[in-house]
């Protein structure tokens, strides 16, 4: 982390995975806690020092298997490293601010979190980018298999896996997809659609600008019932309703295509020209003109640039990053300057090794 | 309209959230949106679980008879009232499962649809759950081979199940 080269790994940023055009990535986490000893809100600092203990000498007992995580207790980071985690979905904003004596075991790869100390004892995380659900369970559920080994999880042939908040309480199973729906919300048909979503117990969120545009045209669609249907049925019923999104998206962005060519072309070029060439630029804004650019990479009407690319610019444009990238802190206005510098410097950057490729 | 956050500034973000078909909304001004900016793009979901435990409210509440307060209600384990887990929406350790007895699988069936766990169960320490599931699926399994008038695999099932019973009571190693 202390170095910049490293700023912008993680495997779902630089990964690839299925239906990507239209899924950003796909997160599972499951919730776990230890017998007895109380949930890190109610427990001691000496119980909480006790359970990252357990945890941590439990992942030491399977040698091997935990050889390429780096361990982090939360305190020993400062506030912009932390974070710069949470901005990359690599730590919960619970774990980098409101836990004691939290700590995050995070596989090299940034696939992988451990977090100890969170409103679980244990919570276990995958994020994978593309639409690779199953996936993201296998690995999470790898090393939930891997501590419970050497650990009694709190589990009640009843209720499940025991959690301090009831909604997560069975599986303890939330998997979330992160989808880039820019079409649905062009052609309007994105508010019909959500609340279908949410009739069949996904949980949807967006955020909202002026109107009903959703900034970034990002929405994350995730299950809510963790109690009463079991893991497999859970990621399948999310899987199936993501792919009916996907299509429909596909479809609505193949109907712009048809009529509107030129203008989705000029909106990606035009967003592509501010993006290399304004000088003062809000997040909300330069979320806005990813996910225009991102569009026209994604129609074929932008060429020569890459996933990995976009992938990183949604990051960099995170308060954290861009305190990190210019080495101080920054106030929300000076952070509003820094923006589109940094935008600027990866682009150019970009070329740079690409034209290095080309000779 | 005023920012929710501030009372001081106009709202000029406005962040939507449909949580079971009920939609929540927040109005802020830039300045707060930014604050919150972190949360808005984190992917854990933010449950409305206010609202669930004020439904809560009348089911948790001491029946004609019943002369126990809910403040008496108390895990012996960690210390947590009934009072104070409806007021926080958190329990406080594994114990508090069984100390709150009955009403918790009224607010779980409320929340999930459901009260009883169907999906994975621990390798190492749950090999007497998965014996017990096993042996709740081969009784549905007898049922309908006894209803399809399937007497010959309903009588080997029976022996099965009989054996496993034996097994159970007999705290004998199982699975
Ligand atoms: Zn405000
Ligand atoms: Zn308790």
């Amino acid at each position: 982390m202390a170095k910049k080269g490293e700023l912008l790994h993680g495997y779902w940023i630089e990964g690839t995975g299925p239906e990507e055009e239209v899924v950003v990535s796909v997160r599972v986490r499951i919730a776990r806690n230890l017998v007895k000893l109380p949930f890190p809100y109610l427990a001691t600092d000496e119980q909480t020092t006790k359970i990252q203990n357990i945890i941590a000498g439990a992942a030491a007992k399977q040698g091997s298997a935990f050889k390429d995580f780096s361990f982090m207790p939360m305190e020993g980071l400062d506030g912009v490293q932390k974070q710069i985690l949470v901005e990359k979905h690599m730590v919960s904003p619970y774990l980098a601010r409101n836990s004691h004596n939290g700590a995050l075991f995070l596989r090299n790869d940034g696939a992988v979190s451990i977090m100890i100390n969170e409103e679980d004892h244990l919570r276990i995380q995958s994020i994978l980018p593309g639409l690779q659900l199953e996936e993201a369970w296998q690995e999470a559920n790898r090393y939930d298999d891997l501590l419970e080994g050497k650990i009694d999880f709190a589990f009640d042939e009843r209720f499940g896996y025991l959690t301090a908040c009831p909604t997560n309480v069975g599986t303890g199973l939330r998997a979330s997809v992160m989808l880039h729906l820019p079409a649905l919300i062009l052609t309007k048909q994105i508010s019909r659609l959500l609340t279908a979503l949410s009739q069949v117990g996904l949980a949807v969120r967006g955020l909202y600008g002026e109107g009903t545009e959703v900034i970034g045209n990002l929405v994350q669609i995730s299950n809510q019932v963790t109690l009463g249907q079991p893991e497999s049925e859970i990621l399948r019923n999310l899987e199936g309703i993501t792919r009916q999104v996907i299509s429909q998206e596909q479809s609505a962005r193949q109907t712009l295509l048809n009529g509107s060519r030129e203008k989705l072309a000029d909106r990606a070029g035009r967003a592509y020209g501010l993006l290399n060439h304004a000088r003062v630029m809000s997040s909300h804004e330069a979320m806005q003109l990813l996910s225009d650019f991102r569009l026209g990479y994604d129609l074929g009407l932008i060429k020569g640039y890459d996933r990995r690319l976009l992938n990183e610019l949604l990051v960099l444009i995170r308060p954290a990053c861009l305190q990190f990238l210019a080495g101080r802190e920054l106030s929300p206005e000076e952070r509003d300057r820094e923006r589109p510098a940094q935008i600027k410097k990866r682009f150019d950057e970009y070329r740079q090794s690409a034209e290095k490729e080309n000779k | 309209m005023l920012c929710q956050e501030c009372q001081q500034n106009p709202a000029t973000v406005h962040i939507t959230k449909i949580v079971n078909g009920k939609k929540t909304e927040m109005h802020l001004c830039e300045t707060c949106a930014r604050k919150k900016e972190e949360l808005d793009f984190s992917f854990e979901p933010q449950f409305a679980l206010q609202n669930l435990f004020g439904s809560l409210l009348h089911d948790g509440l001491p029946k004609a008879g019943e002369k126990i307060s809910l403040s008496r209600i108390q895990c012996p384990n960690c210390g947590l009232t009934f009072a104070q887990f409806r007021q926080i929406g958190r329990l406080g350790c594994s114990e508090c499962f069984s100390a709150f007895g009955d009403r918790l699988p009224l607010l779980l069936r409320r929340i999930h649809g459901s009260s009883s766990h169907v999906g994975k169960i621990p390798g190492r320490t749950g090999s007497e759950v998965k014996f017990k599931r096993e042996l709740a699926g081969l009784k549905e399994q007898l049922k309908i081979e006894v209803e399809r008038e399937n007497f010959e695999e309903a009588a080997r099932l029976r022996d099965q199940i009989k054996a496993m019973e034996g097994q159970l009571e007999g705290g004998g190693q199982v699975g």
